[in-house]
């Protein structure tokens, strides 16, 4: 076996309806990052950089096989939750939420490890679980996700809690835990809504209000609401063209390379642009649902499945937030935004998806 | 309950992951026709708040109008004035900048508290005033250093001037800053880009003739406001020059006379109403409200005992005194109330019949038995005590109504005074009071309750002067002016005029007399109310100036062709002869050696 062969055999892993899409992604973020960055070459190669990263560890995850994750999950799951921990105690404050863990320059959001920690975590507990129809099994796995959804909650960073809470929802809802306990979740929720209302921050208040109504306050909070439709309907079905968005490229629209990085795209490449980027995230999500319906091994579907639709669930709530029919939340657009952790977070999950494809009935 | 076979689990699993699939088709539509609704149906209307965010129209503010002078000198204009901005996100450290600014350009208090008025309503990435009016060795200066200074910049802005300061103060008025009251008042797209309006004077009166008409340009901005590019869409119009009938040396000169005094001067032409000057004393600076006032230069203003934002000219209300005789004379002749040759009994006082008061005249002793002209030239006040009973004091009233007292002469200057013409409804109006005839005798003597601006008193003057025409004073110049003929025969007022000028070659006027020019005038004083008196009205020996009388005079010349009526009050002079009269001279002097001047070499 040569250099060479032995360079490229790790690359058969992957998986190509996956990739593909993944590469797409990956060009239409540099695309909208340039034009949004006034032609910046620097960012442009800094987000190549981060790809790059991705990429690699994309590679050595779907290299690992499923049942060695699932054999990290609870240590990776306790020091989620240790690390949580810490930071509510010491972690730095910024904006007046203690969401990040500093080690020296270095600074880590423990809820980002979290994102992955708690659906492998429960992945492995209901692999392994004999009757997941018994009532101990719906505790159990409420409980999991209650601890880290509560530490998160009180950095405060309610999105992110709700994000990791949906996720681990999902995992127990594929993991066939009985319907009576989601049923009893939603008039649980739907009856709490009003008295939890009075424990949120007032910022937190100020979004779903202005999220209600953007013009109460259109230049203050209501400001991001608005550009951001505008960008978005002004794009029209065309699009205004490559580096033409006046949104985007004149300030109008703020966060625009982050968590308004679609608004930008769409006023630059209109309906038939966001065509292209829904059908492109499809081809992942539903990739990824295969993957899970064709997996033989329990930990392997459970685990392709939460990740695929928690995928989605990031795409919807983004987009849902941009066009203006979800409050503003700080999610991210998958593999388009600019940004490092998040990037990280998606190609490792991504990377587990082919792991499980990769790697059929290993277990048992 | 029993745990699931494989087969059961994965059967439920791919039930499980089909409710799945339908929640993202559903969401996945949700989003779909969101996309669609915003791109599809309302694209129009985002399109639209698209170039609303990004094209802006702005103004661009025009020059205003100049005001000449009759020779065309310029009297108030538009001048480029510098300032230094800084612009607070762009400079390094805001307040080391300014300790190194002051290095090079003198900041004073009053420009630092400005400056950290108006930084605290800007934005940070707007400019904001730190020096105005920069010279041009500390403009230089700068220049030199700028590229040490980031966040710095010179601002080139367009300010109304006044070269000639409080010279013409009152007549000219001034442009002040433009109150949101005012905006809404008036038409907001007139006003767009200008920050200053016409406050008072010809400046306020032809503010809409002045102003001219903004022009504006489209802006492509970025959200900070930032331009990025720009096209003239209309440019702005210069407002109209005004030019005046105002004459520079006159009014230099009548400035010259009452420098120190306290008063008013005004020369019309007689001829058509043109103002000539028009000065009150003392005046003040209107360059400095166009930036608006600091609060030291309103304070002093404010508290000046001397009052120098009153205009006296337009709104000061004086008795005038003697100088009111001529006008009761003509309606005397004119009414048949005593002929011109008729000699009326002299003395030391005057008595209503049947009445103890004695009515004493200004001479101690009195004069003798005088006629109309000689009772002028001598301003005999016991011959117009009896001429002020036989007229009575409606015909009295009424007559002096037609030379313009008791109403606005109608000049184009905002805010004149009406002055007082009383008559016994006025006082039981005004005062609840009932008329007795005593004050109809001293009505006689321009005393009590009659009360004249000196435009009224010049106005006047000049109708005597150009043979019983009411002109219409008028400070623009215009071709027709408005001259209303009075009901006096031409012999009446020849003798008069020939009165008047007895006043100057012999009588009180005395300090008239003038080798070059043939003057007819008339003194008068108006006695203080609270001035302390004698037995017989003669104001008591007093070194506190505030206790005199205040000195008038009217004069026209040359008395052949009349080129000019003048009315001077010097507020507290004494004896009109002797103080308002060298005032009326002086202003006789400058426009008549200039209009002959000018006559001789074209």
């Amino acid at each position: 076996m040569n250099w060479r062969i032995r360079l490229l055999r790790p690359l058969r892993k992957l998986d190509p309806a996956l990739m593909t899409g993944i590469v797409i992604l990956m060009l239409i973020s540099l695309a909208v990052l340039y034009s949004g960055s006034q032609e910046s070459i620097r960012v442009v190669l800094a987000q190549l950089l981060r790809f790059a990263v991705g990429i690699v560890v994309l590679v050595i995850v779907a290299n690992t096989p499923p049942e060695r994750i699932r054999a990290w999950a609870p240590a990776l799951y306790a020091i989620g939750i240790i690390l949580l921990a810490i930071t509510l105690v010491a972690g730095k404050t910024s904006l007046g939420a203690r969401r990040w863990l500093g080690v020296g320059p270095l600074t880590f959001q423990p809820s980002e490890l979290m994102k992955l920690a708690l659906p492998l975590f429960l992945a492995y507990y209901y692999s392994q679980q004999e009757n997941v129809r018994h009532w101990l099994s719906a505790i159990a796995g409420f409980v999991l996700i209650a601890i880290p959804f509560l530490l998160i909650a009180k950095e405060p960073d309610l999105g992110t809690a709700a994000q990791i809470g949906a996720a681990g929802v999902f995992m127990m809802w594929l993991a066939g835990v009985r319907r009576r306990w989601f049923v009893g979740l939603v008039i649980l929720v739907a009856v709490s809504g009003p008295v939890l209302w009075h424990f949120l921050h007032g910022y937190q208040k100020e979004r779903i209000l202005t999220f209600l109504d953007p013009q109460r306050d259109p230049l203050g909070a209501g400001y991001h609401i608005i550009q951001s439709m505008i960008a978005v309907g002004s794009g029209g079905f065309w699009g205004k063209g490559w580096f033409n968005g006046t949104q985007v490229n004149l300030d109008f629209l703020p966060e625009a390379q982050t968590d308004f990085v679609f608004a930008g795209f769409a006023e630059e490449f209109g309906l038939v642009g966001v065509i292209v980027l829904i059908s492109t995230y499809l081809l992942i999500v539903l990739r990824g649902l295969v993957i899970a319906y064709e997996s033989r091994d329990s930990f392997g579907r459970l685990i392709a499945g939460t990740l695929s639709l928690t995928f989605f669930l990031y795409i919807f709530i983004n987009m849902g937030m941009t066009t203006g029919i979800l409050p503003v939340v700080g999610v991210p657009l998958p593999l388009i935004s600019y940004g490092g952790t998040a990037m990280l977070t998606f190609m490792v999950g991504l990377g587990i998806l082919m792991s499980v494809h990769a790697h059929p009935r290993t277990h048992e | 309950m029993n745990a699931l076979q494989p087969a059961q689990e994965h059967r439920l699993f791919v039930g499980r992951l089909l409710v799945v699939a339908g929640l993202i088709a559903l969401l996945t539509t949700i989003v779909a026709i969101q996309v669609f609704r915003l791109q599809v149906w309302d694209h129009d209307h985002y399109a639209t708040q698209s170039t609303h965010n990004i094209i802006a129209l702005l103004p661009i503010a025009p020059l205003r109008g100049r005001i000449l002078d009759r020779r065309g000198q310029v009297l108030a204009d538009d001048r480029t004035s510098f300032a230094l901005a800084i612009t607070p996100n762009k400079a390094i450290h805001l307040v080391e900048t300014i300790h190194r600014l002051q290095k090079i350009l003198p900041i004073n208090a009053e420009d630092q508290k400005r400056f950290n008025h108006d930084l605290a309503h800007a934005h940070p990435y707007q400019p904001v005033l730190l020096r105005r009016d920069l010279n041009p060795d500390e403009l230089a200066a700068f220049a030199v250093q700028r590229h040490q200074f980031p966040g710095v910049e010179i601002q080139t802005r367009i300010k109304r001037h006044y070269p000639y300061g409080s010279l013409f103060a009152h007549v000219l008025g001034y442009v002040g800053r433009l109150t949101p009251a005012e905006i809404s008042e008036n038409q907001t797209a007139d006003y767009a880009g200008l920050d200053s309006i016409g406050k008072n004077g010809l400046e306020a009166q032809y503010e809409a003739l002045l102003k001219g008409q903004p022009g504006n340009q489209e802006v492509e901005v970025d959200a900070r406001g930032r331009t990025l590019h720009s096209r003239l869409c209309n440019s702005a119009q210069q407002g109209t020059t005004l030019h005046t009938t105002l004459d520079l040396a006159v009014q230099q000169a009548a400035a010259r006379a009452m420098a120190g005094q306290q008063g008013a001067v005004v020369a019309l032409d007689p001829q058509n109403g043109g103002v000539l000057a028009a000065y009150s004393a003392p005046a003040f600076d209107p360059n400095a409200f166009v930036d608006g006032l600091s609060t030291a230069v309103w304070t002093r203003l404010r508290d000046d005992p001397g009052t120098p934002m009153t205009n006296r000219f337009l709104r000061g209300s004086y008795p005038p005194g003697s100088t009111i005789k001529p006008f009761v004379a003509l309606n005397a002749l004119h009414d048949k109330a005593v002929t011109d040759d008729q000699r009326l009994a002299g003395g030391a006082y005057y008595q209503i019949p049947g009445t103890k008061h004695k009515y004493y005249d200004w001479k101690p002793g009195g004069h003798g038995a005088e006629n109309l002209r000689e009772a002028i030239r001598d301003s005999n006040d016991v011959y117009f005590y009896q001429i002020a009973m036989r007229l009575g004091v409606t015909q009295l009233g009424n007559g002096l109504a037609h030379f313009g007292f008791g109403q606005r002469s109608g000049v184009d200057l905002p805010g004149e005074s009406t002055g007082v013409v009383p008559s016994p409804d006025w006082l039981r109006q005004r005062y609840g009071q009932t008329w007795y005839q005593g004050q109809t005798v001293m009505m006689g003597i321009g005393q009590g309750y009659l009360l004249s601006t000196p435009l009224q008193l010049a106005r006047a003057t000049a109708s005597i002067a150009n043979g019983g025409r009411l002109v219409t004073p008028h400070v623009e110049q215009s071709p027709d002016s408005v001259t209303q003929a009075l009901d006096f025969s031409p012999d009446d007022i020849a003798v008069i005029q020939d009165a008047m000028r007895d006043a100057v070659t012999s009588g009180t006027g005395k300090s008239l007399a003038n080798d070059f020019h043939t003057i007819a005038g008339k003194t008068g004083t108006a006695q203080i109310h609270h001035a302390q008196r004698n037995d017989s009205g003669r104001v008591l020996h007093n070194t506190n100036q505030l206790w005199q009388d205040h000195a008038l005079f009217i004069a026209y010349a040359p008395t052949d062709h009349p080129r000019i009526a003048v009315a001077v009050v010097v507020e507290h002079g004494g004896h009109g002869g002797r103080t308002a009269g060298p005032v009326a001279r002086a202003v006789i002097d400058a426009y008549l050696n200039t209009v002959t001047a000018s006559e001789i070499n074209p």
